[in-house]
């Protein structure tokens, strides 16, 4: 049976319950515990600096070449918290309802909860380690709002938030190393847990300048390694992102949570062409002041600009008056999705929607600096002048990074935007304290199931992440390893490490002396291309069926036909690539699965089954009101358990944002 | 936009490791869309390399968004490549034209060593950081976020100095090898901000002297780095570290 391990007691009490009960570690005893942390995102970097100042001995490791660099870093538009700093009746309650709401009822209260609690306390820590949040000319922080809420609780940077967010981290980190109480390992890839008795108790790492496998013990391990969206091949994660880490503590027994819960964001850079590599996000936040639409013709040849008012769709103003350009992630990819199949896509290949500044330019911005300026009865052209300065001053980096890329420039022409694959709210499960199935193995930010069900609102993972890292985790583990003070360091000449180490070393080898004609890019695409058709923004039973006896086809060649260049003992990114493509496959597989076990729809997951008549997502609570955690039992075999989720305080409801 | 395509000569720097003798290679590549980005031209070319049996170039860059500093060429001669306030992984082939030939080498500076091809060992950067690009506050309870209020022109500043991402491009523009920018860009993120005045005087000083321990140059004010810095960090800022570091010198003197 999974326990969840949620405390006893009212929803508000429970964090402060368990933190008043939980086991502790004394001063001396700290100093002798050493932990493994595999990640320096946020999750990472801050649980390894956090536990590092408590005294523990921490080795962080990342693949990147310095910790500096997770993928965490591009994270654009904000990080909420319940601060109620605008006094428009945001509260810990109003966060944790929308978090719960906007996840469509597929997440645990209690978690949720806590993540509410602790959200203030981040602000406070960023601040104080000099993160530069925008701020407003009186001094103090300023806020913007996000999808699927109606009051504004996110924190800004610009459209740098996580760049900001992470470099507060980092810098906690490197203060840790400069202490000695942190070791951090760069450019190194985690490729197996080591379990001793049931207990994790270390990795094999590869060092990825030298090619050589190092054992590294510890008495908890946690992993902090991100999402799995680069499954799709395209999407807005960074080259590197992968499901590695994760996937090798699932083969090893911890078990994998509601694994086909996908973000699909609704504003990125549409597709140009088959070179394409990645796809590049454009923050939500930009719907604060963005109005989306498409022509009311289809294939309607004028230019945006040359198109007038009266026959513009600014469809989901249309759909959804309550929320208008602002309702959650999965409403607004599958509206646009909807318009495009229906023939009234722009641009080139049709497969986009405009994005367009222009009214709240003009009308917002425009007229706000004018009064200020005491300039009476404006033109236009001073309007627009005005406007921009201030949209540079929001969401500057943006437009340029638009602009650079498709040479158009979005001051002056709308933007056009896609869906794009974005953020995987599955991942390892975990309970109430953050541990996987497997004891002393923890998983924290993206990289765990989480607290978003099955959709999760913008701003939410740059706050889990760090609320796991900060403020969770240095609890929690104490409470583990407050048993295990008598543990002795463990040799890593151990039979468990001698193991591990030759099943790693066994597998690289065998990549190695395939030899066939394909490249790991060729495979990855093509897995990529099964999952964006069949396991994407609409799925249902017969193309998810068929995308199983595919992906299995395709591992099989993978595995007689992939051609990997260069030597094991040296720097070979396509062999980091391969091993990562590798369980990128086996995860498509069950992620397929799990799509075709859960029919219903509900958040990111659209099961074209079980949609209401005007084609709005229709959850079905009597069958599958839990998390579906799946056990590894063998190639292709997976044994399904259930987490039932009870709510006592949100009680579900059909989501409308109309 | 129009869009066209283009055949190029590419001469890039490959080496096998960090202790053997590198050199240039040239390359043809064929059918190139200007609408790719300058790595996604790499990845053509490095396919196709696989194809022949060859081994494909070793280049770093993760988010290819212009953030993560990661990417890191030396494109005609200029840190990123032709474009202002850019990084390589941004740069997009439309900067180029049929025909042309591109020179790719890696970052070039003592500090900074070859790893692979043009992969190089930025490290020293972080322990920079180490030697003080921090505020020392444990997680805890700090004051409430709102208890500091802070100037919007000087936060304004701190975020603009905090924006640099340790790329390592004004250190490979520098004929010295300075990494002075970088260095100033983190002490006036800081010491901008009132929670960073505490440590002003220690900061600056342990930084620079891990600068120079690192192997980094001297800066001759050339300005090559600002020039280059794809995140526009303004040469102002190495004037406000001087002014840090004789400050910090005259106190820590008068002590
Ligand atoms: C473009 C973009 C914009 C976003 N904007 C926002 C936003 O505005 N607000 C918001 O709340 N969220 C946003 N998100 C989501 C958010 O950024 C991520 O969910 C979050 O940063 C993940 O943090 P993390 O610490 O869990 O993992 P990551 O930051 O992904 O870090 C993973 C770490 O694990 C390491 N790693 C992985 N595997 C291994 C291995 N096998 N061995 C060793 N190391 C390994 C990596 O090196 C890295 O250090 C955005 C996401 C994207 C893609
Ligand atoms: S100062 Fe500019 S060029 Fe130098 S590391 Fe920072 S971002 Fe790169
Ligand atoms: S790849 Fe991240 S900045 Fe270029």
């Amino acid at each position: 049976m999974l326990d969840s391990k949620i405390p006893a007691g009212p929803l508000e009490e429970k964090w402060t319950y368990y933190k008043g009960h939980c086991k502790l570690v004394n001063p001396a005893n700290k100093r002798k515990l050493e932990i493994i942390v595999v990640g320096t995102g946020l999750a990472g970097a801050s649980a390894a600096a956090s536990l590092g100042e408590l005294g523990y001995k921490v080795k962080a490791f990342c693949f990147q070449d310095s910790p500096r660099r997770a993928h965490s870093i591009a994270a654009q538009g904000g990080i909420n918290a319940a601060k109620n700093y605008q006094n428009d009746g945001d509260s810990v309650f109003r966060l944790f309802y929308d978090t719960i709401k906007g996840g469509d009822y597929r997440a645990r209260e209690g978690n949720v909860h806590r993540l509410a609690e602790v959200s203030v306390n981040i602000i406070d820590q960023c601040v104080a380690q000099g993160v530069p949040f925008a701020r407003e000319y009186g001094g103090l922080l300023n806020n913007r709002s996000f999808g699927g809420t109606q009051v504004k609780r996110t924190f800004y940077a610009a459209g740098q938030t996580g760049q900001q967010l992470l470099i507060g981290a980092y810098q906690a980190l490197e203060r840790q190393e400069a202490l000695g109480n942190v070791q951090v390992y760069s450019r190194h890839e985690m490729l197996e847990v080591v379990i001793i008795d049931g207990k994790a108790r270390g990795i094999i790492a590869r060092n990825l300048v030298t090619g050589k496998l190092e054992r590294h013990f510890g008495h908890a391990v946690l992993l902090c390694s991100g999402g799995y969206g680069n499954v799709f091949y395209l999407s807005t994660n960074a080259m590197g992102s992968n499901v590695t880490a994760a996937w090798k503590a699932h083969k090893q027994g911890a078990y994998f949570g509601n694994p086909c819960f996908t973000q699909i964001h609704p504003t990125c850079i549409p597709v140009s062409g088959d070179h394409q590599s990645k796809l590049t996000l454009m923050s939500e936040s930009l719907r604060n002041d963005g109005r989306i639409w498409v022509p009311k013709q289809k294939n309607d040849p004028r230019k945006p600009n040359d198109i007038p008012e009266e026959e513009r769709d600014y469809y989901l103003e249309r759909r959804y008056p309550a929320f208008g350009n602002l309702v959650p992630r999965d409403v607004a990819s599958r509206a646009a999705k909807e318009r495009c199949d229906a023939g009234y896509g722009v641009g080139t290949t049709k497969q986009a929607v405009y994005l367009d500044f222009r009214f709240n330019l003009i009308n917002k911005y425009g007229r706000a600096e004018a009064n200020k300026l005491g300039i009476h009865n404006p033109d236009e052209a001073t309007l627009v002048r005005l406007g921009k300065e201030v949209v540079k001053e929001e969401y500057g980096n943006l437009f340029d990074m638009y602009e650079k890329i498709t040479g158009e420039n979005p001051y002056e022409v709308p933007m056009r935007i896609y869906p794009a694959v974005h953020y995987t709210m599955g991942g390892l499960w975990v309970d109430y304290e953050l541990m996987t199935t497997v004891k002393g193995l923890y998983a924290l930010g993206e990289a765990n199931f989480s607290d978003h069900g099955a959709n999760r609102l913008g701003a939410s993972a740059l706050m889990q992440g760090l609320a796991d890292g900060y403020f969770v985790i240095p609890y929690t583990i104490g409470n583990y390893l407050a048993d295990d003070i008598a543990t002795k360091p463990i040799p890593t000449n151990h039979e468990a490490f001698e193991a591990a180490e030759k099943a790693v070393s066994d597998r690289i080898n065998t990549l190695m002396s395939i030899k066939g004609k394909q490249s790991v890019e060729s495979f990855h695409k093509r897995l990529g291309k099964i999952m964006w058709e069949k396991c994407g923004m609409a799925r249902n039973a017969q193309g998810l069926q068929e995308a199983i006896q595919e992906i299995r086809a395709l591992r099989k060649e993978f595995w007689s036909d992939v051609r990997i260049p260069g030597e094991i003992a040296e720097m070979n990114p396509e062999l980091d690539k391969a091993g990562r493509v590798a369980d990128f496959i086996e995860l498509g597989e069950l992620m397929c699965l799990d799509a075709l076990n859960r029919n219903e729809s509900c958040g990111g997951h659209f099961r074209e089954e079980s949609q209401t008549e005007e084609g709005e997502a229709k959850r079905d609570d009597s069958q599958y009101m839990y998390a579906a955690a799946w056990e590894f039992k063998g190639e292709s075999n997976w044994e399904l358990h259930k987490e039932n989720l009870e709510f006592e305080v949100a009680k579900p409801t059909q989501r409308s944002y109309k | 936009m129009e869009h066209y395509t283009m055949n190029l000569t590419l001469k890039v720097w490959r080496q096998k490791n960090a202790t053997s003798q590198g050199s240039f290679e040239t390359y043809q590549v064929r059918n190139i869309s200007s609408e790719m980005s300058f790595l996604e031209m790499f990845d053509v070319l490095n396919e196709e390399l696989i194809h022949e049996g060859k081994e494909p170039i070793a280049f770093d860059h993760d988010c290819r968004e212009g953030i993560c500093g990661m990417c890191s060429m030396y494109i005609n001669g200029r840190p990123h490549g032709p474009w202002e306030a850019n990084t390589t992984c941004q740069l997009h082939m439309r900067a180029f034209k049929d025909g042309d030939t591109i020179v790719v080498e890696p970052w070039r500076a003592n500090a900074f060593p070859v790893i692979k091809d043009l992969t190089v060992d930025r490290s020293a950067f972080d322990r920079i950081i180490q030697a003080g690009g921090y505020i020392s506050v444990n997680t805890g309870s700090p004051v409430d976020a709102n208890a500091i209020p802070v100037e919007k022109e000087k936060a304004d500043m701190a975020f603009a100095a905090a924006a640099c991402i340790g790329c390592g491009a004004c250190v490979a523009a520098c004929k010295n090898s300075s990494a002075l920018l970088f260095v100033s860009a983190k002490v006036s993120h800081l010491a901008l901000l009132p929670q960073g005045a505490p440590e002003r005087r220690t900061r600056a000083l342990n930084m620079v002297a891990q600068m120079d321990k690192e192997g980094f140059g001297s800066c001759t004010n050339t300005g090559a780095c600002e020039a280059v810095c794809p995140k526009e960090i303004s040469i102002t800022n190495i004037a406000r570290l001087n002014s840090e570091f004789t400050l910090a010198g005259l106190l820590s003197s008068n002590k």
